[in-house]
């Protein structure tokens, strides 16, 4: 039931090669796509999870058995498909909810973590508009402020320059280290009575850094502000229970923890959602409609318009179903071993700089490094035509990189099939990168 | 091997020694682009005489393709007047669309010249636009720069 994991519990970072807490073999067995070939019969070795997850024979297995053999529209008509429609979907709720200690009606399904930021966002200028008081509780407007990091996904800073932009309010954001971890020197400064919401990630996309989110929400909290975590980049990959976190919302995206994609998860704490206006309006979010007006049914069908994705709903607690009996603690166990082992391989390259934190200390398994004199798009296609899959570019994290001084990065993701192997491929591949641009003499600290 | 189809030694050296790179005065438009999904960026600026496009300078940063692209492009349409050197813009813009066809390349050897090597590069759909942002962005500040007068109609500026 870890929240923040304390890394520093390890014993020591650099112990080369433990035996890995998963059966990477028998893992890999799950997903069929694994065992396709990429680049002229080359094993695909896919270090790109951070972007998209691979999915299971189990996920894929739960869609089709709903649209083989219940598929119907939940939550409406009588027949005997849409009662156990209805059944499935709210029973895939519960897993999902359980998968993060959550009660079942805190449990908002949207289409990815993207759409639930804008969810919370949009309802709370909503709220200035709305007609029924109790909807006015959230309501943002100027002299109001909004605080975000320096370090968010554009998900989860978008949205809330645009609810300032809408509302008048001020963004204010808490700024990044040198090292790529989150300055809170400021923190009492940058959140104060203004504040209405605080919204952080709980593990940054492209640096692995996992801020410290207890002193933050305990600030927002003594101030009177919300507070959301962005758990897209950890909820797939460590432990997560809402009760000992302890903010507001927390959102995360299926398609990122072995699930389908177009189903995402917002959670949000009961008496919250219910003062949040909706969002979405139409079908089955409603209470009683006449023409001159409606009123709407209470969280979380409030925030639940149209029929529903179903089916990627059921293969997301099919996800949490596998991931669950993987272990979460094993899980994060496993990526921590990967981590430690890739950054300290990654690094003994000399021309290699890993940006972000250089070791496993508060970091999850997302690495991002540029290589001297190769641009990191380059690095990716040379990779690429080795079957190795990464993602290159800001990773929508635009801010970051400026930050960081540099124009982007490559990054390496892992996940519960990844292997030393795949570490291996990457190492090797990264060489062959400077090998083949003429810079594997380039010397060390350049 | 596909790799060394992209990455020709051509572009490699335009790569490593860009020509013609750095802004210079005096210009007539300036223009700033780039490409969001990986963040890659141009500054160009074009110097035009009557319809001759008399300089391109730029400054940049991003993937070798990007980068070899801009330096290849200053060499083939400096001295040229602007509707030749659009028109080789879009023998280039066909070049990219060829799915490494090599018959395209053949046939657009004799206007694209050392750009011609830029033909692996249509093989892989997401680096197209990394060699397309320099023709993109000369092209717009040509349009803010020269104005199709009198006898110089080429056609719909598209």
């Amino acid at each position: 039931m870890t929240v923040t994991a304390s890394r520093s519990a390890a014993p020591s970072g650099a112990q080369g090669r433990a035996p890995l807490p998963l059966d990477v073999e028998a893992v890999r067995a799950d997903f069929p796509i694994l065992d396709r070939t990429v680049r002229d019969g080359k094993r695909l070795v896919y270090l790109d999870s951070g972007a998209t997850s691979q999915k299971p024979r189990q996920v894929l297995d739960a869609e089709r058995w709903f649209y083989e053999n219940v598929n119907a529209a939940p939550h409406r008509g009588a027949h005997a498909l849409a009662e156990e429609a209805t059944e499935a979907y709210e029973q895939a709720r519960a897993t999902i909810a359980s998968f993060i200690g959550a009660q079942s009606d805190e449990v908002v399904f949207t289409r990815n973590s993207t759409e639930a930021i804008n969810l919370v966002a949009y309802a709370m200028s909503n709220a200035v508009t709305a007609k029924e008081p109790e909807f006015h509780r959230y309501a943002v407007g100027q002299g109001d402020e909004i605080v975000v990091t320096e370090m968010e996904h554009h998900a989860n800073l978008i949205p809330w320059q645009q609810l300032c932009e809408r509302t008048g309010a001020t963004l204010r954001w808490l700024g990044l280290t040198d090292d790529g971890r989150l300055d809170l020197s400021d923190l009492d400064t940058v959140v104060n009575e203004r504040t209405k919401l605080v919204t952080v990630t709980q593990q940054s996309n492209i640096l692995g850094t996992m801020p410290p989110l207890a002193p933050i929400i305990e600030r927002a909290h003594a101030v009177g502000a919300l507070v959301m975590v962005d758990g897209a980049q950890s909820v797939p990959h460590q432990p997560v229970d809402v009760a000992a976190l302890g903010a507001d919302f927390l959102v995360f995206s299926g398609h990122k923890m072995l699930g389908p994609t177009g189903v995402g998860v917002l959670w949000g704490r009961s008496e919250v959602l219910d003062a949040l206006p909706p969002f979405l309006t139409g079908g089955s979010m409603i209470e009683v409609v006449r023409m001159e007006g409606s009123t709407f049914a209470p969280p979380p069908q409030r925030f639940e318009a149209g029929v529903p994705m179903t089916a990627q709903v059921i293969g997301l607690a099919a996800a949490c179903d596998y991931l669950t009996a993987l272990g979460m603690d094993t899980v994060l166990a496993h990526e921590e071993a990967l981590t430690g082992y890739a950054l300290e391989q990654l690094q003994a390259i000399p021309g290699v700089r890993v940006i972000g934190p250089p070791d496993t200390v508060a970091r999850g398994g997302a690495i991002s490094f540029v290589v001297e004199g190769i641009h990191p798009h380059d690095v990716g296609q040379v990779l690429d035509d080795q079957g190795i899959a990464v993602r290159v570019g800001h990773h929508c994290a635009w801010p970051v990189v400026r930050r960081m001084g540099v124009p982007a990065t490559t990054r390496a993701t892992f996940y519960v099939h990844t292997g030393y192997d795949d570490v291996d491929a990457l190492v090797e591949g990264v060489r062959h990168a400077q090998r083949f641009f003429g810079v594997d003499a380039v010397e060390e600290g350049a | 091997m596909k790799l060394q189809d992209m990455y020709q030694e051509i572009i490699l050296d335009h790569y490593r020694n860009p020509h013609g790179r750095g802004l210079r005065d005096p210009f007539d438009a300036e223009v700033h682009h780039v490409n969001p999904t990986c963040g890659d960026e141009v500054t160009l600026r074009v110097k035009v005489e009557g319809d001759t496009l008399t300089d391109v300078s730029y400054e940049g940063q991003g993937c070798s393709i990007s980068q070899a692209s801009v330096s290849a492009m200053y060499d083939l349409v400096v001295g040229k007047s602007v509707p030749e050197a659009l028109a080789t813009g879009e023998d280039f813009v066909r070049l990219m669309q060829a799915k490494g066809d090599t018959s395209v390349a053949d046939e657009l050897e004799d206007s694209l010249e050392d750009a011609v090597a830029f033909a692996g590069v249509s093989k892989y759909p997401a680096r197209v636009k990394c060699a397309l942002m320099s023709w993109m962005a000369l092209k717009d500040a040509s349009a803010r720069a020269w104005e199709p007068t009198e006898a110089t109609t080429t056609g719909e500026p598209a």
